[in-house]
């Protein structure tokens, strides 16, 4: 167990470290001189110097790449150009918000896509199999920007239900200490800002929830048909087992792998990617926070922000490859 | 790190057909007509391309010409989906956007899938040191979210509808790669491939020759697949500002100037959406029936 | 046995669509905007377009970052809540010299500040000198408008000197009688920033920003929000309300949204389209600042064919402002014919404006050389701004009215910052910018934005650069004049010749409307676009 893990995780240095290329060759490949695209080719030749200084850019490429990494390793990824603070730091500030969306939109999906794939499976062809199947192929295709817009035409300007944008109402006090607004307000027993926490997340969720729902429906009931064909279950089933127990304790157990791995993909995707929801709903998150960074040119933050967000997906992935040796022991063979 | 892509519809079928022979490709096309929601995908990607050919002859109006003072006019007789805020004909645009869709789709799955095949290919077929270098690299591509990778090389590059297709192109090209590698490595095995090794055709034509044709439903799953994604994901470039500019028809670009308006005139945003819908749910529809289709092993599994 | 798994499916999806719905009811109990009612918290949030830039007062030139600065920071003298007459600020009372040159200023005793330390003539003159300097240690950048106001940085500045009389008293030097003088001192960026703040921070001042205002800085997220909190020792009068945020929704819709369901108490960037609504909502009031403004299309004149008159003629003949400023301002503004607004002293109202009308434009192109029109590019700004709330619509109509007489011109944007940074550059061809009076001074409009001083590269105001020795000689003219009728008849030449050899196509003067709350009371949105909110209660 614990060797196949090491192997794994020795198995993610070259990812790392080609991760790290690719985030930094992402700024310095591009046509044009970075310091020039940061200023806005301004005119005093003096800024553009000190700028090429401070970031490096007169040395040779496998140098200013030893830098990155250098400082990268220390925690340091440079700071923002337009805020100053230091990108690490910014990402922290960014994380919670999107970490929070992320999880809830993953628990609507995980609890309604899984269910439904397992009620398809059981009952395959039927109107509920069908129904929710097309309904799936729906989730994967609708632009998720148009639906957020959509939920906020109908909740928000007819409805006048829910807010449009934002994470918590400004004024609505809150202790924070995980950041997650939602968590906090239940630690600290707010149910003011619980509840306005959670009218807040409830939109961005379900639009960003459409994907991985669909997705997760999708692998379930095929990995729930697989499972369900198999002689154990039938033997389960003949032995007059009751058919919530077998469902649940013996089919869905073994079908879980496929969709954990689903899970853990979209997880991985859904912290940096989330990028529309997060612009629509103005959602504090790290996906509008990176959008913004591109759109401003502020290279250390896309440079350094990128790489976590990589490196964020790669460690997850690998968590998810451990888990699987718990839930499927036949794995440690390899 | 677990070998699958972000496809539309999740992973894509890599096994292969045991024989292969013209035979399959039109008993596909018929399981294919007989599939009830392949045909439906069918015929929605039908009517896209016919209304693309024949855009001009069915828009009642210009797309482009404004009417400022006919602005945000409700559907009616005249107009069937309204007017925007320029006081442009909201059908006749939605009708020439498909144009538009369809350059999407075929040229950045054009990129993916030259590029991918290639690689892929070379990978399979070649294996060993080659095979674990590209391998590693389409992990690491692969370990970025694949919007923002498209997002930050379109703003890099400058926006603009070019621009977009290829980095949508771009970052496309590992789901390719892998999804031609897996086929690769099952039917470089085969024995009809020794046998023509041993009368002495070189790699090159093995590849070209023999491998290649052989992957070919895998690849026309995933192409068509692809081109959904395609065109939703330049829809959302599009919608970000960093896609098709102004005036240019393209549905993204038509929500992202509708949202300002939307709560008074909500078929705007409501319309172009709706196509995006449609067109991309169309070659879902298609790709997944292609694949019960052409790869039978599949089909009810 | 499978009807009871249904029923199962059936109890859990209830559950979520209860808890869904729950919480949207939920939601109802956080808006405590009923009308007339008040608020709960002694707290004023003011949803806006977009972010600060940088919250130095002296360091920016943007209206989003001044109406936080303002609110933070004093000025020596400052506009009367309405219009632009000068009162005493930070200086109770001050002379100028026979000859116009040295103008002297006394100062308030015992104001102090947000850090402690006391205000006075050496902190005065420690700013001063940093305006004035390009390259002072204590700027982080330069302050462009001292340059815009005061004719460049020492040594060219009128400013030659600044030094303290007394513990409390100033003197400025002048080069030469600058009769926009003390009304140029009076704007926002001449505020006076706390000398111990600014060693302190440094290059970080901007995010820290340390002054003697009615509102002490407690925090800047960006993209979100500034706060602000009062200043219970302030010199005027102390704020009514206990804290002040400044939320940054880029979306006029979105931000319209807010307002509705009560998360924000005010607005400004009103959407035109949603104008009707807010005026039929019983809950909300809408207030019309003031107009002092411009929004225009300017027509880089180093870039060709914009060099050409002929073509910049027909441009102007080219675009159908009218039917601009009906679609994309809700009828609240006025089309323009000159850079300045038709309120200002000075204004030339014999101008006859360029008609509407493409078959000439097409004429005079061919005149021109282009009788097939040519290929350049419309830059749109990102963001909403009061003298244009839809500045990409805007261009989009234009980019149409241009194709109708052969000029394919494709729409450019960026992020704001760097939208302003290039344009300073003059990488544009055309772009739709526009300017909110800052002192109620035409010398404010015409020089700041048309004179060859100001179309320098990197540091442009003059988005055209439009270099006219004959308009920059009636501009001096003009500012070295302390005689109001004899100013404004040289301002009044200047526009004749502006007119014939149209930089611009000056496209409209706004009335920015402000959506507030009703229980929003007090509110005075001045002519300048910025203003102190200390006298605005919520309760």
């Amino acid at each position: 167990m614990l060797s196949y893990i090491i192997k794994r995780i020795l198995m993610i240095i070259p990812v790392i470290i080609g991760v790290s290329i690719l985030s930094f060759l992402l700024i310095h490949l591009v046509p044009g001189d970075p310091a020039r695209m940061m200023l806005g080719e301004r005119a005093t030749p003096k800024q553009l110097v000190e700028l090429r200084e401070t970031l490096g850019l007169n040395d040779p490429l496998y140098v200013q790449y030893g830098r990155f990494v250098e400082k990268a390793v220390q925690g340091d990824l440079g700071s923002s150009v337009r805020s100053k603070m230091p990108v690490f730091e910014e990402m922290g500030n960014k994380l919670p918000a999107t970490l929070e969306l992320t999880l809830f939109a993953l628990t609507i999906a995980v609890l309604l896509g899984g269910l439904a794939g397992v009620v398809s499976a059981v009952k395959p062809y039927s109107i509920f199999d069908n129904l929710s199947m097309g309904l799936a192929l729906f989730g994967v295709s609708i632009p998720v920007f148009w639906l957020g817009l959509m939920l906020i035409w109908i909740f928000g300007v007819h409805l006048h239900m829910l807010p449009p944008s934002g994470r918590l109402t400004v004024g609505v006090e809150l202790q924070t200490i995980t950041n997650l607004y939602i968590l906090d307000s239940l630690l600290t027993g707010n149910w003011k800002a619980f509840k306005d926490a959670l009218s807040h997340i409830i939109m961005p969720a379900v639009a960003l929830s459409t994907i991985p729902m669909a997705m997760i429906a999708r692998v379930t009931r095929s990995s729930m048909l697989e499972v369900l064909g198999q002689d154990y279950i039938r033997t389960a089933w003949a032995k007059g087992l009751p058919g919530r127990l077998v469902i649940f304790r013996h089919a869905f157990k073994n079908a879980f792998l496929p969709v954990l791995t689903v899970i853990g993909l979209q997880f991985g995707y859904l912290l940096g990617g989330a990028v529309m929801t997060e612009e629509i709903f103005s959602w504090p998150g790290v996906g509008r926070w990176l959008f913004v960074a591109i759109s401003a040119r502020d290279f250390p933050i896309v440079q350094g922000g990128i790489l976590m967000v990589a490196l964020l997906f790669v460690t997850i992935n690998l968590i998810v490859d451990i888990l699987y040796t718990y839930v499927d022991p036949r794995i440690r063979l390899d | 790190m677990t070998p699958q892509g972000t496809t539309a519809s999740g992973e894509v079928a890599v096994k292969l057909n045991e024989y292969v022979s013209r035979g399959p490709w039109v008993e596909g096309f018929l399981r294919l007509l007989r599939h009830k929601t392949a045909l439906v995908g069918l015929i929605i990607v039908g009517i896209l391309l016919f209304t693309a050919l024949l855009a001009p002859l069915l828009a009642p109006y210009d797309p482009i010409t404004q009417d400022l003072p006919n602005r945000l006019q409700a559907p009616s007789s005249e107009h069937l989906f309204g007017t925007d805020a320029h006081g442009r004909d909201i059908l006749s645009r939605i009708i020439h956007g498909t144009r538009i869709s369809i350059q999407i789709g075929i040229i950045a799955v054009g990129i993916s899938l030259i590029f991918g095949t290639f690689l892929g290919a070379v990978s399979g077929y070649y294996g060993g040191k080659l095979d674990l270098v590209v391998m590693r690299a389409i992990d690491i591509v692969m370990a970025f979210p694949y919007i923002l990778l498209a997002i930050a090389i379109t703003a890099m590059l400058g926006p603009g509808l070019t621009n977009a297709m290829i980095a949508i192109g771009l970052v496309g090209i590992p789901i390719y790669a892998r999804v031609i590698r897996g086929v690769v490595l099952s039917v470089k095995e085969m024995e009809y491939i020794d046998a023509a090794k041993v009368s002495g055709c070189s790699n090159f034509r093995i590849i070209f020759r023999h491998v290649l044709p052989n992957c070919m439903a895998p690849l026309v799953v995933q192409a068509t697949l692809g081109v959904g994604t395609a065109i939703l994901d330049a829809a959302g470039l599009g919608f970000l500002g960093l896609g098709a500019q102004p005036p240019h028809p393209e549905w993204g670009i038509m929500l992202n100037q509708g949202k300002e308006v939307m709560s008074i005139a909500p078929w705007v945003i409501m319309f172009p959406g709706a196509a995006i819908l449609l067109v991309v749910l169309g070659f879902n529809l298609l790709g997944d029936g292609l694949r019960d289709a052409l790869d039978p092993r599949l089909k009810d599994s | 046995m499978k009807k009871r798994f249904i029923l199962f499916c059936t109890v859990a999806l209830m559950a979520i669509a209860m808890l869904v719905t729950g919480c949207g009811g939920s939601s109802d109990n956080a808006n405590e905007g009923t009308p007339g009612a008040g608020k709960a918290e002694n707290i004023l949030v003011w949803g806006r377009g977009g972010d600060s830039v940088g919250l130095d007062p002296s360091m920016i030139t943007d209206g989003e970052s001044g109406k936080v600065t303002i609110n933070v920071f004093d000025t020596l003298v400052e506009y009367e809540p309405d219009n632009t007459a000068v009162q005493a600020a930070l200086a109770t009372d001050w002379e100028v010299s026979e000859d116009g040159t040295v103008w002297t200023f006394n100062l308030r005793e015992g104001v102090k500040f947000h850090d402690g330390t006391d205000f006075n003539a050496e902190a005065v003159v420690i700013n001063v000198e940093r305006w004035m300097n390009k390259d002072h240690p204590l700027n982080n950048g330069e302050c462009k408008y001292w340059s815009y106001m005061f004719n460049g940085y020492a040594p060219d500045s009128i400013v030659t000197k600044v030094e303290a009389t007394g513990d409390y008293q100033v003197q400025f030097s002048l080069k030469e009688p600058f009769a926009p003088f003390i009304q140029n001192l009076a704007m926002f960026p001449f505020a006076i920033a706390s000398p111990a703040a600014l060693e302190e921070y440094g290059s970080d001042f901007f995010k820290n920003p340390v002054g003697t205002g009615p509102f002490k800085f407690v925090e800047w997220i960006q993209d979100d929000k500034v706060t602000l909190v009062k200043n219970e020792e302030y010199w005027g009068e102390v704020a009514k309300i206990d804290t002040l945020v400044f939320r940054s929704i880029p979306d006029n819709s979105a931000r319209f949204l807010e307002l509705q369901a009560g998360t924000i108490d005010m607005m400004d960037g009103v959407n035109p389209d949603d104008v009707a609504a807010a005026k039929a909502n019983e809950q909300f009031q809408m207030i019309l600042r003031p107009s002092m403004n411009v929004g225009y299309l300017a027509l880089n004149t180093e870039k060709e064919p914009l060099g050409n008159k002929q073509v910049r003629q027909a441009i102007n003949m080219a675009i159908n402002k009218q039917a601009i400023i009906d679609a994309f301002f809700a009828g609240l503004a006025k089309p323009a014919k000159n850079p300045l607004p038709p309120s200002l002293w000075g204004y030339n109202d014999d101008i006859v404006p360029y008609e509407y009308n493409p078959e000439q434009a097409k004429a005079l192109l061919a005149e021109a050389g282009y009788p097939d029109g040519f290929k350049t590019t419309v830059w749109a700004m990102p963001v909403p701004r009061p003298y244009m709330p839809q500045g990409q619509k805007v261009a989009e109509a234009i980019q149409a009215d241009l194709a109708a007489v052969g000029i394919e011109a494709e729409i450019v944007s960026y992020e704001w910052g760097i939208y302003l940074e290039k344009a300073e550059n003059g990488e544009h061809d055309m772009i739709l910018l526009g300017w909110t009076g800052d002192n109620g001074d035409p010398d404010n409009f015409i020089y700041a934005l048309l004179d060859k001083d100001n179309a320098v590269k990197g540091s442009s105001n003059n988005y055209a650069f439009y270099k006219s020795d004959q308009v920059h000689d009636l501009l001096i003219k003009a500012q070295r004049e302390m005689d109001q009728d004899k100013r404004s008849d040289l301002y009044k030449q200047a526009q004749v010749i502006i007119h014939e050899d149209a930089p611009w196509v000056p496209l409209d003067h706004s009335t920015d409307p402000l959506v507030l709350m009703k229980y929003v009371k007090g509110y005075m949105p001045h002519p300048t676009g910025i203003e102190k909110v200390n006298t605005v209660s919520v309760q």
